[in-house]
């Protein structure tokens, strides 16, 4: 690295006031988005990362004003490109911690093929995606993860369109790194946002986020009080997936398909244990595919692989060419393979 | 070689044209005589022209290569009108090209390619080497090239689809015969590049070339030999060296004087994809290229270096340039050096993506929504783009900004002698990051340039915000009406203050006169060469061509007042004409061409006299 930014390494201890900008924050009030912050204002300074590495990338929409609401380097690009501008920063410098934030609607319609193109290469970054199944920012129409059937000002009569489930999208990029929180439950964000950080590839996180406004209590009936232990199934390595109040049911496989069974009356070993770390995709997509109304919807880390990523790989490319050529010089850059003199 | 050889015809400057079909393998064998050439030395300038179709069927009229090469004693600085002698393999390029060739002109054709199928193929009724005015007109030799080539390889093993490959090294070795050219270097060449690897296919190739060569020598098929004496050539050190190369390496040079490693992203386009393909050979300069997943990923990803501290730059041509837009508009806001290359071809949309077009000067120019205006520069000539590229990234650090350099299809392909520049001549053109022991503010700016300074993460103490919205100076969001007005006009003037920087115009011939002729970008080589004929023959013309489309350098007004009349060439429908004269409120007369191909130096010549007797 020219460039050659090192972190201080006697850096006093950060704590959440770091990365509290000046700024107000200009949510509406109940967003989601409030409780997301708070949550990655608590995570950043437990990363052991200093402030001066961060650098948050988003595009546009009500999520993507997030690097405003953070004390550290922050990039508000345009709708959907976060991924390639985030690609760029990243590249440049393998040494920043890379935040991509973005929507269900940037991230997966105008940004669509950005994200693809992003989790397939195992650029070494986190996204976020909020995923609220609406346009907030421009007054509520139906996103590209809104339910058949949803009424909105451009879908009076119901929205037509099958909904893309975010998990099986990264799943289908062979992402390295997939999970999904929400945004009512800090303690499991952070822990969440944690190990985004520390896989070592691309981290691609969904969490179920709320839109007080245009599509208020979307994620009810997986995360309210009254749904949430029947309807969540949270996943920990190598325990088995249960759930339900007392995790009296788990989930186990009936050939290839999943079927729910009361956990006390399944056979020893029956029931799935969590193994996210499988190099083959088919459990995580076993996973990803579990939600309403027949399975709980699986949170915490569906899938974490490892895989080189193209950050390192770029500058091993580079390395390796030094290694074998030398540092280029003047007079090969100019005169290249072949000159004639004139006298 | 001596000045003037006994027994041939002296000439000044010779035109030749390789035609056949894509898998004849044209393109080699201009390159061949081109190399061949610069060493003599001549003064050269190439063409190749190409169908978009990677392989049409063999033998149609839409499979025509062709390649093009202008060689002369004199200043060479066009690929030449038209062709003084032509080389048709087949039917269909005979076809496409025999209108082309001068009265009189040498033609060569393979007659064994004049099959039934072949002359149907290419719209022929009967056979053109059979009607009598073909000879008339043109001197015409018609020889069996393919059954010469075969003959010459009887005694080898390669398989008959082998031998027929290297038919076009018989037709260049004729050539050479015919202008006097040395076969050592195509020989030196065959051997570094295939004897290693195919030593049969070399030795094949060498005797090919040999017996074309020798066949000259022997038959008596054509008395007339011509010789172009060296050119006054000013003393250095030479390469020959396409737009696209140049380009590739004046951005890497620009790189290395700024102390900022290149990052390069693009997306496969023609003719621009050359430029990526370049640079990612140079990574042991550190050069880092990025193949993006689509045109918007690629500006992308080289914004996104540039706010990391690296030279971004990316490169496409129209069709990308469409996509690309608003990621520019958001390098103008967020005010990042960025260098964004567009090689222009025929449009609109696909048009003619492997012919060249000057259409794009006004989306350079205002192809934005909102109040964008960036430093729009234009190369003109392939050596040129060297020094363009490397301006455009001074300008984009020194100014903190994007920068559009324009090239075009002609440029990109064509190559020509470049004296490779000393790299003492080129300047520092580095800029310091912010100060990390003062307080940051984003968009305080130099009181010269009125350039902000950037901050880039991993600066302790800097952290700070930047987007597409409208902000203050300190770089915080700002939806306040007089501020939004002082932003858009601090924008505006940092880049009209660029022309405080440019050096003054070049101008050939007096600063006064009758007709000024303005041009831009690759049509400088046509209109220098117009322009210099008729000056020698005492005509009050004179000519300057802008590097500098946006800010337009400050002494362009006063060089129009000097003149009667302005005549502005362009290959496009006359977009410099309406901004010069809105600009200058000047009676300019607009010529433009729009047909994929560069002007001829005649057609610009007739278009100056018509104005000079005016």
């Amino acid at each position: 690295m020219a460039t050659a930014l090192q972190s201080t390494p006697a850096a006093p201890e950060l704590t959440r006031k770091d990365f509290v900008p000046p700024n107000e924050v200009r949510w509406c009030p109940g967003c989601g988005d409030y409780a997301i912050l708070n949550s990655l204002q608590r995570t950043f300074p437990e990363l052991g990362v200093p402030r001066e590495n961060f650098a948050i990338i988003s595009g546009i929409g009500c999520s993507s004003r997030f690097p405003f609401y953070m004390n550290t380097y922050g990039f508000h690009t345009i709708h959907g490109r976060a991924p390639s501008v985030a690609t760029g920063v990243k590249v440049a410098n393998p040494e920043l911690s890379v935040w991509i934030i973005t929507g269900d609607g940037d991230g997966l319609s105008i940004g669509g093929n950005h994200l693809l193109h992003l989790l397939r290469r195992n650029l070494d970054v986190t996204v976020l995606l909020f995923n609220n199944r609406i346009y907030g920012l421009t007054k509520g129409q139906y996103s590209p993860t809104s339910p058949i059937g949803t009424r909105t000002k451009t879908s009076p009569t119901g929205s037509l369109e099958n909904p893309l489930n975010p998990v099986l999208f990264a799943l289908g990029a062979e992402a390295t790194f997939v999970a999904r929180t929400v945004d009512n439950n800090p303690k499991h964000m952070v822990e969440t946002f944690k190990a985004a950080h520390e896989h070592k590839g691309v981290s691609f996180v969904e969490i179920f986020q709320n839109c007080v406004i245009f599509n208020d209590s979307t994620w009810e009936s997986v995360y309210g009080k009254e749904s949430r232990d029947e309807q969540m199934l949270f996943l920990e390595v190598g325990k088995p997936l249960l759930f339900g109040k007392d995790k009296a049911k788990g989930i186990r496989l009936n050939g290839l398909t999943p079927e729910v069974v009361d956990a006390a009356a399944a056979a020893p070993g029956e029931i799935l244990i969590h193994q996210p770390a499988q190099a083959s995709p088919l459990y995580a997509h076993l996973l990803a595919t579990m939600g309403q109304p027949d399975f709980p919807t699986p949170m915490g880390v569906i899938r974490k692989v490892e895989k080189p990523t193209y950050d390192a790989l770029v500058h091993e490319q580079i390395d390796q060419a030094h290694a074998k050529r030398g540092t280029g010089t003047w007079q090969e850059l100019l005169h290249g393979d072949s000159t004639w003199t004139v006298k | 070689m001596s000045d003037s050889t006994p027994g041939f015809r002296e000439m000044k400057s010779v035109v030749v044209r390789f035609a056949g079909d894509s898998g004849d393998g044209m393109q080699i064998v201009g390159e061949r005589f081109t190399d061949t050439s610069v060493t003599v030395p001549n003064s050269i300038a190439t063409f190749p022209d190409f169908p978009a179709e990677i392989r049409a069927p063999v033998g149609t009229i839409g499979g025509v290569s062709a390649f093009q090469v202008h060689f002369g004693s004199n200043k060479v600085l066009t690929p030449g009108d038209e062709p003084d002698a032509l080389v048709a393999m087949n039917p269909a390029a005979l076809a496409v090209h025999l209108s082309d060739l001068a009265k009189g002109g040498l033609l060569v054709v393979n007659s064994a390619a004049f099959t039934a199928d072949n002359l149907k193929m290419a719209g022929f009724a009967s056979n053109p080497l059979d009607d009598p005015s073909l000879a008339a007109n043109y001197k015409l030799v018609a020889l069996d090239i393919t059954g010469l080539a075969l003959e010459s390889l009887k005694d080898t093993t390669l398989t008959n689809r082998e031998k027929l490959r290297c038919k076009n090294f018989f037709a260049l070795g004729f050539m050479y015969w015919i202008y006097t050219r040395p076969i050592e270097p195509t020989i030196e060449y065959i051997n570094t590049k295939w004897a290693k690897k195919m030593p049969d296919l070399a030795d094949a190739n060498i005797r090919v070339l040999k017996a074309g060569y020798y066949l000259g020598e022997t038959s008596e098929l054509t008395r007339n030999r011509y010789s172009v004496a060296r050119a006054d050539v000013a003393p250095g050190i030479y390469r020959k060296i396409s737009g696209n190369e140049a380009t590739a390496l004046g951005l890497i040079a620009a790189s290395q004087r700024a102390g900022r490693e290149l990052l390069f992203s693009g997306y496969p386009i023609t003719p621009a994809t050359a430029i990526i393909e370049a640079l990612a050979g140079y990574r042991h300069f550190g050069v880092i290229t990025v193949q993006a997943e689509d045109e918007i990923a690629a500006i992308g990803v080289a914004i996104g270096a540039s706010y990391a501290g690296k030279l971004g730059a990316t490169a496409t041509s129209g069709p990308g340039m469409c996509l690309k837009a608003e990621f520019i508009g958001l390098a103008i806001t967020t005010e990042l050096p960025l260098v964004i290359v567009n090689v222009q071809r025929g449009g609109p949309s696909t048009g003619l993506p492997t012919k060249t077009e000057q259409s794009d000067l006004f989306q350079a120019l205002y192809g934005r929504h909102g109040e964008s205006p960036l430093p729009v520069l234009a190369a003109n000539s392939p050596s040129d783009c060297f020094s363009a590229a490397f301006e455009a990234a001074r300008i984009a650090i020194a100014y903190s900004t994007p920068v559009i350099l324009l090239t075009d299809g002609y440029l990109a392909n064509g190559s020509e002698p470049w004296n490779v520049p000393d790299e003492s001549t080129l300047p520092d053109i580095s800029r310091p990051f912010a100060d990390e022991t003062k307080p940051y503010v984003a968009f305080a700016r130099n009181p010269e340039t009125l350039a902000r300074t950037q901050a880039i993460p991993g600066q302790p103490g800097l952290e700070h915000r930047i987007g597409g919205i409208e902000k203050n100076e300190n770089g915080a969001i700002s939806y306040d009406p007089e501020n939004h007005s002082i932003m858009t006009g601090l924008r505006a003037a940092k880049v009209a203050g660029i022309a405080k920087s440019l050096p003054p115009l070049e101008v050939l011939g007096a600063h006064t006169g009758k007709v000024l002729v303005i041009g831009w970008g690759g049509t400088h080589g046509a209109i220098t060469s117009a322009v210099a004929a008729l000056r020698a023959e005492g005509f009050e013309v004179s000519s300057t061509n802008l590097r500098y489309l946006n800010p337009l350098p400050s002494d362009l007004g006063p060089l129009i007042q000097g003149f009667d009349h302005v005549l502005v060439p362009e290959l496009n429908n006359g977009q410099l004409n309406q901004i010069l004269r809105a600009t200058y409120l000047v009676e300019a007369v607009s010529m433009t061409k729009i047909m994929g191909r560069p002007f001829k130096v005649s057609e610009i010549r007739e278009h100056i006299l018509e104005l000079l007797n005016d």
